[in-house]
């Protein structure tokens, strides 16, 4: 296996754990987490192709993973605001309890 | 060329990690894994090359958002642990497509040749100061326009975690004051 394949699997890897931690865990920070986890396996897979791809000297991955870790920061930020604002409001931060916009 | 004995060691710690903190009932305990997972992927760009991702990646996954997790799982009392059961009741449904997801990719990663094919394996040779003339010239706009999104989501976030002001009357508390005094 060469190493761009190694990293691609460790990436489908992450992103896997990531989905499935964002789909079956009740805390929503935790849901949270699992986003941020597939954020990092899509930043793993740009720096894969930088590295192993063809022109490295553009760096193009590279520059678009230092914008997504900024974009991921954002996120955070204002997930995790988000978060509290709706623990105020409904008492708790579990998903699945939190139904009120439910049809 | 195969993988190097570093970046498998590094792997196994990121995946563990991530693996840890989407499993373990404790929220803390799944920061604290969560850490360990940023950590290791800031170590794998720097085994691929990337130092500038990899420290920024340090700074700000591992000093900023692992911070911020702690403090909101802090904050909504989840340190306690979660009432009802860590996963949802759909949990199974969640991990089946969880599941189906790395099974495509994995065979999207066999089938494209990339698993065989001979790549470059020479490093690039990247210095910070290229990478400040790409950030200075030809990805300036996107640089403005992450400064200006930064701006905003940080004001947003701040307004939504003010304490949401109780809905009075006008004078209704220097009423109530009066009436005490």
């Amino acid at each position: 296996m060469t190493p761009l394949a190694g990293c691609l699997l460790v990436s489908a890897l992450l992103f896997s754990v990531g989905l499935a931690g964002a789909l079956t865990r009740r805390s929503a920070i935790l849901v949270l987490a699992g986003i941020e986890l597939m954020l990092n396996a899509a930043n793993l897979n740009f720096i894969a192709f930088w590295r192993f791809g063809a022109h490295p000297e553009f760096l193009t991955g590279l520059i678009f993973v230092i914008f997504s870790i900024a974009v991921a920061a954002a996120e955070a930020a204002v997930g995790l605001a988000l978060i509290l604002a709706i623990y105020r409001h409904a008492r708790t931060s579990d998903v699945s309890e939190i139904t009120e916009m439910k049809g | 060329m195969g993988m190097t004995f570093s970046f498998l060691i590094l792997a196994i710690m990121t995946l563990a990690g991530g693996v840890a903190a989407m499993t373990m009932r404790r929220l803390v305990h799944c920061a604290l894994a969560l850490v360990v997972s940023f950590a290791g992927l800031a170590a794998l760009y720097l085994n691929l090359g990337a130092e500038f991702a990899g420290l920024a990646q340090l700074l700000v996954y591992v000093g900023a958002i692992a911070i911020l997790i702690v403090f909101a799982i802090l904050l909504t009392r989840g340190g306690e642990g979660e009432p009802g059961g860590a996963f949802s009741p759909a949990g199974i449904a969640g991990a089946v497509v969880a599941l189906a997801v790395f099974a495509v990719l994995a065979w999207a990663v066999e089938t494209s040749g990339l698993a065989h094919q001979a790549v470059a394996v020479a490093a690039p040779q990247t210095t910070m100061r290229e990478i400040g003339f790409a950030l200075m010239q030809r990805y300036v706009l996107p640089l403005e326009v992450i400064a200006l999104m930064l701006t905003a989501a940080m004001i947003g976030a701040v307004i939504l975690a003010l304490r949401e002001k109780r809905h009075e009357p006008a004078g209704g508390a220097a009423q109530k004051q009066g009436m005490r005094a």
